[in-house]
C-alpha cells in the first residue's frame, strides 16, 4: 500500500512539473500558422474609388497577390511604402491594396505623397472584413498564389529581408 | 377545456424554450474572446480598435443565426485557438477537460477504499 501511495505521489509530482514545463514553453503570442496554405476566405470587397467589388474570384486572374492592408493614420505603413512601390515593379505581382478604416480624402493625399503601389484598390470602412483574413493590426500583407493559396502573411511593416523573400518566392 | 388549456400551455412553453435557445447574449462571447493586441483582457473589457471590429463581427454573425459554437469555431480559424478562452474539446485538449473527472473518481476510490480499510 506505501509503494502505492509512493509512486502516486511521484505520478502527480511529475505530471504538475510537466504541465508547468509545457505551460512556460508554449508560444502564446499570435502566430500565422493558422492561415498559411489555407485557401483564401470569400470576399466581397468594395473598390476605393469607383464602384463595384472585388471578389475573391478575380484574385485567380493574377500570378501572386500581395494583399496589403493599410491606412494613412498608421504610421508603419509609411516605413513599408518604399518596399511596397519597388514590389511593385514585378510583373509576377499584384499588389492589392484595402485601405483600412480610413478617410477617403486623407489616403488619397497619402497615395499622392508616396506612389500608388496598388494595382487594385479597394476600402474596408468598417474594418470587419479584415476579420476573414486574420488580421489584428496594421500593416499586415498576405501572399496569395494563383490557386487562390496563402503561402505566407507578414506581420507589421514589410522590410527589406521581406521583399527579398516575396521576390524569390514569386520568381 | 382541461385539454385546451393544457394545449395553450404546451404551444406557450415550446415557444419559450425556441426563443431562448436561438437568443445568444454578444457579451458573453465577448467575455470568452481574448483581445490580442491587449494584456490579459477580453473582447468585452477592452475598447482597442481590434475589440471594436471583433464585436461589429460578432454582431454579424449573431445575426447570420450562427451558434456561439460557430463564431468561436470561425475566430479559431482566423486567429488560432488562443484567441479563445475557454478551450475547445478537441483532441489536443481532451486531457484538459477529462482529467478533472478521472482525479474524482480516482480520488473517491481512494478516499472509499482509505475508510473501508479503517472500519
Amino acid at each position: 500500500m506505501r509503494n502505492t501511495v509512493k509512486i502516486i505521489i511521484f505520478v502527480i509530482f511529475f505530471f504538475i512539473i510537466g504541465v508547468f514545463y509545457i505551460s512556460l514553453t508554449r508560444e502564446t503570442n499570435y502566430n500565422t500558422s493558422s492561415l498559411i496554405n489555407k485557401e483564401v476566405p470569400q470576399f466581397k470587397i468594395a473598390y476605393f474609388d469607383k464602384n463595384g467589388f472585388y471578389t475573391k474570384q478575380d484574385l485567380i486572374k493574377n500570378n501572386y497577390t500581395l494583399i496589403n492592408f493599410w491606412a494613412s493614420w498608421c504610421g508603419p505603413c509609411r516605413i513599408e511604402h518604399p518596399i511596397l512601390m519597388k514590389l511593385s515593379a514585378e510583373n509576377n505581382l499584384k499588389i492589392l491594396g484595402i485601405n483600412f478604416k480610413d478617410k477617403k480624402e486623407l489616403a488619397g493625399k497619402f497615395l499622392k505623397d508616396l506612389g500608388n503601389p496598388y494595382s487594385f484598390l479597394l476600402k474596408d470602412i468598417e474594418g470587419k472584413q479584415s476579420v476573414s483574413f486574420g488580421i489584428y493590426g496594421i500593416p499586415e500583407s498576405l501572399l496569395i498564389n494563383n490557386e487562390n493559396i496563402i503561402i505566407k502573411k507578414f506581420v507589421g511593416p514589410l522590410s527589406l529581408d521581406n521583399y527579398k523573400e516575396i521576390k524569390e518566392m514569386i520568381n | 377545456m382541461k385539454l385546451k388549456l393544457l394545449f395553450i400551455f404546451f404551444i406557450l412553453y415550446t415557444q419559450s424554450s425556441f426563443g431562448i435557445e436561438k437568443t445568444i447574449n454578444p457579451n458573453t462571447i465577448h467575455k470568452n474572446l481574448r483581445c490580442l493586441v491587449c494584456q490579459g483582457q477580453s473582447i468585452s473589457d477592452s475598447n482597442s480598435d481590434f475589440a471594436q471590429t471583433i464585436k461589429l463581427v460578432v454582431k454579424d454573425l449573431i445575426d447570420e443565426g450562427k451558434t456561439e459554437d460557430e463564431i468561436y469555431s470561425f475566430m479559431s480559424d482566423k486567429y488560432g485557438e488562443w484567441i479563445v478562452f475557454k478551450p475547445q474539446l478537441n483532441p489536443q485538449n481532451s486531457l484538459l477537460w477529462i482529467l478533472p473527472y478521472i482525479a474524482l473518481i480516482f480520488g473517491g476510490f481512494i478516499i472509499f477504499t482509505l475508510v473501508k480499510k479503517r472500519q
